[in-house]
C-alpha cells in the first residue's frame, strides 16, 4: 500500500488525502466554509427505480424469508436505525441471518450503535461485516474497532451528515431494515402506536427513500390503512410480522427521570443561570437538550426560570424526553419537533398532540437543503467527554482511546444554535475533562459559546458580548486555560493515549469533510 | 516503621483505592502490585507516589497490593498511610 | 453548611463546588467505628491538597471522651481549618477541658490561639440547660449549633420528625447565641427526598433567628439558600428604609414612616442586616 499524503486540517489534525476503504478525504476547513456557497459541490445520486404489480403481496412469514427475497450479496450495505434505543434486537437478528447465509464484506450503516449490539462482535472479526457507518458506537464494538479488528476504517457521521451521505451516495444502501411498532400489510408504518410504541422514526425516512430494498419489521400488524403513519407504502418492499422487535422495557421504558446526582444537578443549575443571563433567553426562543445527566437537568432549572420570568418558548427540537412533553403540556413551549423519542410518554404525546410533530433527520439537521431545523435553534445544551482549551469537543472516544460515544446531533445543533452551552464536570474520577488537547475532535470550538463546569464557567473569546452579559449578572467567568491548569493541578498530568499509526476510524463533520481520525490503540 | 501484620485500608468505591500491605522478610525489597482504572494515564505517577511515601516511612521490605478506582493523590497517600499504620499497630484512636 | 462523610474521597474532593457557604468534614457520626483512623488520615491529606476556596472549612471531631477524640484533635488542630466543631458538649468544665487541649496542641506547633474558630454542638438536655455558659466561655467560640437527632434520642422522643420536641431547645440555643453575639446553626433535615418539608423547616428556623442550617446532601443547598437569601421585595424594602433613614438622620429626625409603617432604630438595623445578607454594600446605594 502506498502511503497517502497527509495534510493538516484547519484544527491542525493530520488527515490523509486518501484512505483505503473510503477513498478521498476532504480536510475540515471551518464550520461554514462549504455551506456558505449556498449549494453542495457533491452530486446527489437518484433514489432507486422500483415497480410493483397491483395487489401483489408484500408480507413475508419471517425475517429470514424477507431477507432472502431481497437477494442479499457479498459487499452489500445494510442499514438500521436506533429508534428502539437499547432495546433493539432487530439489528442483531438480521446480521445473524445474513451471516448464516454466508454473506461477507457487509457495510453496516446504522444510524447509531449501542451496547445492545455487542452480540455482532464475532461478525466484525470473521469478515461478515467489514465496515461501519454510524453516528455512535459503544460497548464491545467500540473497543474492538479501536483495537483494529476491522479491515476498513469506521466512519463516524452526525445525524445531519448521515442524510447528506445517503444523498451523495457515500452510503449506498442495498437493504434497509426498519423497525415499526405498527404497520399494515402494505408497509404504511409508525412508531407512535402499538404495544412497542417508541415514538419518532425520524432517522429511518431517508433510508426508506433511498434504499434499494426496504423491509418493515413489526410486532403489530394493523388493518389497512395504518393511521397515523410515519413511512408510507410506496417506499416499502416487504413487511414482516415478528413476535418481538426487542426488549419492551428498554424500548419504551416509562418516563425519563431527571438525574439525582448532585454534581450533574449543580452543573445544570449553573448552566440554567448562564442561559438566563446570556441575553438569548427571550420570548419565543427555541431549545434543545440532550437526554442524559446534566444536560437534561438544565431543563428542570430552565423551567423554573421560564415560569418566574413568564417567558414562553417557540419549539423544542431533537431527541425528546417526557420532560420536554411536560413543558409542552404546561404551555411553556408551543411545539415539539421530534426526530427521536426517548420514552413511552413521548410516543403517547406524538400520537395525541398535533403540536408534537415527527420530523425526518434531513429536516432536523442535514446542512445541504433549504434550511434544517437546527438552523432555527436559539439555545442548545450539550455534553462532552472532553473539551480542549480551544473549546473543541470530543464526544466519541473515551479516556482509553476506545470508541464509546456518539457524534449524534452534537455538531449539527452546535453549529445552528445562537447559544451553544456545553455542560460537563471538569474531571471524572481522576481523568481530566477540560484539557489542552482532546483525543478526538467531533465538534469544532468555533461552534461552542460557553462551557459550564462545577469549577468554572468559560466563555469562548469569540463571544465577548456573552462574557459581558454574564459578568454584568454577577456570574464569575474563568479563562478556559486557567481552568485546564487548575484541573491538572488536582488530577496530575495524564499521559496521552498511545496509538499506532493505523487509522481505524474517521470522524466526518456534518458537511462531509474530515474533522479528525481515530487511530488504533496500542495494547 | 516496622510492619507486623497484613493490613488494608480504603475501598472499591469510585475515586477511592483499596491498599493492602504485607510485611516481608528483611532484604526482600518492595513488591508492588498495581491495578488501576487509570493505569494508562497515571500508572507511573502512582508507582512514584507509592515509592516516595514508602521512603517517607522508611519501609524497604513490603508487599503492597493496590486496587485503584481513580483516586486522587491525597487519597492514595492517606490509604497507604492508614494501611501501614494498621500493619505496624501504631494507629491509636481507633477500633480494629 | 454541608456535611461530608470524612471517609468518602469522592465527596471530600468535590465538597466545595456545590455552592454551600461552608463544608463540615465529619469524623464523627458519618464514619463507622472501625474506620475512624482511616477518615482522620484521609481528611488530613485532603485538607492539605484540595482548595476549598470560597467555602469555610470546618472539621467535626469525635468527642474527647471517646477513644478517637484526642487523636482527632492531635491530627486536625495543627492543620488549622477555619473551624473545629465539637459534638455533644454538655458542661462548662467540658468545653474548658477541650479548649485547653486544643491550645496545648497549638502551642506545641507554635500556632496562634485566635486563628481557628470553635463551633460547639449542643445535643443533650444537659447541654441545652448549660448552653449560655458554654457559649460565652471563650471568644474562640463563634458559633453554636443544635444536633437534633442526638437531642431527640437523649430526650427519649419516639417520633421526632415534626420538630415539636426540640422546639424549646432550638429557641433556648438561639437565645444563648444571640446573647453572646455569635452565629447559630440548625440541625439537619434527614429526609432528602422531601423538598417541601425541608423548605418549611428552613423557613421556620429562619423565623426563630438561626443564622443557617446544616445539610446532608448537596441537593438541599439550593432550597436552604433560597430561604435564607432575601427576596427582591425584601431587598427593595430594606433599601428604601436605609435610604430614608440616612436622609432623615441628616435632618435630625429619629422616627419616621415608610409605606405607612413606623420605622425606628431596630427596624433600620434589620434592614441593614437584609442588605448584608444580600451582599449589598451601603456605598452602592
Amino acid at each position: 500500500m502506498i502511503k497517502a499524503k497527509v495534510v493538516k486540517n484547519i484544527l491542525q489534525r493530520d488527515i490523509p488525502e486518501k484512505l483505503e476503504g473510503i477513498g478521498e478525504l476532504e480536510p475540515f476547513a471551518g464550520a461554514f466554509t462549504k455551506l456558505k456557497k449556498g449549494w453542495m459541490e457533491e452530486e446527489t445520486v437518484p433514489p432507486p427505480n422500483k415497480a410493483k404489480m397491483p395487489h401483489s403481496d408484500k408480507t413475508c412469514s419471517d425475517l429470514k424469508e424477507a431477507i432472502l427475497r431481497t437477494n442479499p450479496k457479498d459487499g452489500m450495505t445494510v442499514s438500521f436505525h436506533h429508534h428502539l434505543r437499547g432495546g433493539d434486537s432487530l439489528l442483531v437478528q438480521s446480521i445473524q441471518i445474513l451471516a448464516e447465509l454466508g454473506i461477507k464484506d457487509i457495510t453496516l450503516a446504522s444510524s447509531s450503535l449501542t451496547s445492545a449490539h455487542d452480540p455482532i462482535l464475532p461478525y466484525l472479526k470473521d469478515g461478515t461485516i467489514t465496515q461501519i457507518y454510524s453516528s455512535g458506537i459503544r460497548g464491545e464494538l467500540g473497543k474492538a474497532i479501536a483495537e483494529g479488528v476491522m479491515p476498513k476504517p469506521a466512519v463516524i457521521h452526525s445525524h445531519g451528515g448521515r442524510v447528506r451521505s445517503v444523498h451523495t451516495g457515500r452510503i449506498k444502501i442495498d437493504l434497509a431494515v426498519i423497525a415499526a411498532s405498527a404497520s399494515d400489510e402494505e408497509g404504511n408504518c409508525t412508531g407512535s402506536h402499538g404495544k412497542s410504541a417508541f415514538g419518532s422514526m425520524g432517522y429511518a425516512s431517508i433510508d426508506a427513500w433511498y434504499a434499494k430494498q426496504v423491509i418493515v419489521v413489526t410486532d403489530h400488524i394493523v388493518d389497512y390503512p395504518c393511521v397515523p403513519r410515519s413511512i408510507s407504502q410506496n417506499y416499502v418492499d416487504y413487511v414482516v410480522k415478528v413476535d418481538s422487535i426487542g426488549d419492551p422495557s428498554k424500548i419504551a421504558g416509562g418516563t425519563t427521570r431527571i438525574t439525582k446526582a448532585p454534581m450533574d444537578l449543580q452543573i445544570a443549575r449553573l448552566a440554567a443561570n448562564v442561559i438566563e443571563h446570556s441575553g438569548e433567553l427571550k420570548e419565543d426562543f427555541s431549545f434543545q437538550v440532550g437526554a442524559g445527566g446534566a444536560s437534561l437537568a438544565v431543563a428542570k432549572y430552565l423551567r423554573k426560570i421560564m415560569r418566574r420570568r413568564e417567558i414562553k418558548g417557540s419549539f423544542i427540537l431533537g431527541g425528546v424526553t417526557s420532560y420536554g412533553v411536560d413543558m409542552l403540556n404546561e404551555g411553556l413551549f408551543r411545539s415539539i419537533f421530534d426526530v427521536q423519542s426517548f420514552d413511552a410518554a413521548v410516543s403517547t404525546s406524538l400520537m395525541d398532540n398535533p403540536y408534537h410533530i415527527e420530523i425526518p433527520a434531513g429536516l432536523y439537521a442535514n446542512p445541504f437543503n433549504c434550511g434544517c431545523m437546527t438552523n432555527k435553534l436559539d439555545i442548545v445544551v450539550l455534553g462532552a467527554l472532553e473539551i480542549d482549551t480551544d473549546f473543541n469537543v470530543n464526544v466519541i472516544t473515551g479516556s482509553e482511546g476506545y470508541v464509546r460515544g456518539a457524534s449524534g446531533g452534537h455538531c449539527d445543533t452546535a453549529s445552528g444554535a445562537n447559544l451553544t452551552v456545553v455542560v460537563c464536570p471538569s474531571f471524572r474520577g481522576r481523568i481530566p475533562i477540560v484539557k489542552d488537547k482532546v483525543h478526538t475532535i467531533v465538534t469544532p470550538g468555533e461552534s461552542i459559546d460557553v462551557l459550564v463546569t462545577e469549577r468554572g464557567i468559560c466563555v469562548n473569546p469569540k463571544r465577548p458580548e456573552l462574557r459581558e452579559n454574564l459578568i454584568k449578572a454577577g456570574i464569575a467567568v474563568k479563562d478556559i486555560k486557567e481552568l485546564a491548569t487548575e484541573v491538572e493541578k488536582i488530577t496530575g498530568k495524564a499521559k496521552p493515549i498511545e496509538n499506532t499509526d493505523r487509522i481505524v476510524g474517521v470522524v466526518e463533520y456534518r458537511d462531509g469533510s474530515i474533522i479528525d481520525v481515530i487511530r488504533q490503540v496500542k495494547d | 516503621m516496622e510492619l507486623k501484620i497484613k493490613a488494608q485500608a480504603g475501598s472499591f468505591e469510585s475515586s477511592d483505592v483499596l491498599i493492602m500491605v504485607e510485611p516481608q522478610p528483611l532484604g526482600v525489597g518492595r513488591k508492588i502490585e498495581l491495578e488501576s482504572i487509570v493505569l494508562q494515564q497515571f500508572g507511573e505517577d502512582l508507582l512514584n507516589q507509592i515509592n516516595t511515601d514508602l521512603d517517607t516511612f522508611a519501609i524497604s521490605d513490603v508487599r503492597v497490593i493496590i486496587n485503584d478506582k481513580g483516586a486522587l493523590p491525597p487519597t492514595i497517600s492517606a490509604r497507604l498511610e492508614t494501611a501501614l499504620k494498621r500493619s505496624a499497630g501504631i494507629q491509636s484512636g481507633t477500633l480494629s | 453548611m454541608l456535611y461530608i462523610p470524612g471517609n468518602n474521597p469522592a465527596m471530600l474532593q468535590q465538597g466545595s463546588v456545590y455552592g454551600a457557604d461552608g463544608v463540615l468534614l465529619d469524623l464523627e457520626d458519618a464514619v463507622a467505628l472501625n474506620q475512624k483512623d482511616s477518615a482522620r488520615i484521609l481528611v488530613s491529606h485532603m485538607l492539605e491538597y484540595i482548595s476549598y476556596e470560597g467555602c469555610e472549612v470546618t472539621v467535626r471531631v469525635n468527642h474527647i471522651d471517646t477513644p478517637f477524640g484526642l487523636e482527632d484533635l492531635k491530627q486536625i488542630v495543627p492543620l488549622q481549618p477555619d473551624a473545629i466543631r465539637l459534638p455533644k458538649v454538655e458542661t462548662l468544665d467540658e468545653i474548658k477541658r477541650i479548649i485547653d487541649v486544643i491550645e496545648q496542641i497549638e502551642d506545641e506547633h507554635q500556632l496562634p490561639h485566635d486563628k481557628m474558630n470553635v463551633h460547639v454542638m449542643i445535643e443533650t438536655a444537659l447541654g441545652v440547660q448549660n448552653v449560655y455558659d458554654i457559649a460565652k466561655y471563650s471568644p474562640r467560640i463563634d458559633a453554636i449549633s443544635i444536633g437534633g437527632q442526638d437531642l431527640a434520642a437523649d430526650m427519649q422522643l419516639v417520633k421526632a420528625n415534626d420538630g415539636i420536641g426540640i422546639d424549646y431547645a432550638r429557641k433556648q440555643i438561639v437565645m444563648a447565641a444571640k446573647a453572646c453575639k455569635i452565629d447559630v446553626f440548625d440541625t439537619v433535615f434527614v429526609d432528602v427526598e422531601n423538598e417541601e418539608g425541608l423548605r418549611e423547616d428552613a423557613e421556620y428556623i429562619k423565623k426563630l433567628g438561626f443564622t443557617g442550617k446544616a445539610i446532608i446532601n448537596p441537593r438541599q443547598i439550593e432550597i436552604v439558600n433560597e430561604v435564607f437569601t432575601p427576596t427582591e421585595k425584601e431587598i427593595r424594602k430594606a433599601v428604601k428604609i436605609v435610604k430614608a433613614f440616612e436622609r432623615n438622620t441628616k435632618e435630625g429626625i429619629g422616627v419616621f414612616a415608610v409605606d405607612g409603617k413606623m420605622v425606628d432604630a431596630p427596624v433600620v438595623q434589620r434592614a441593614m442586616r437584609v442588605l448584608e445578607m444580600a451582599d449589598i454594600e451601603m456605598a452602592d446605594l
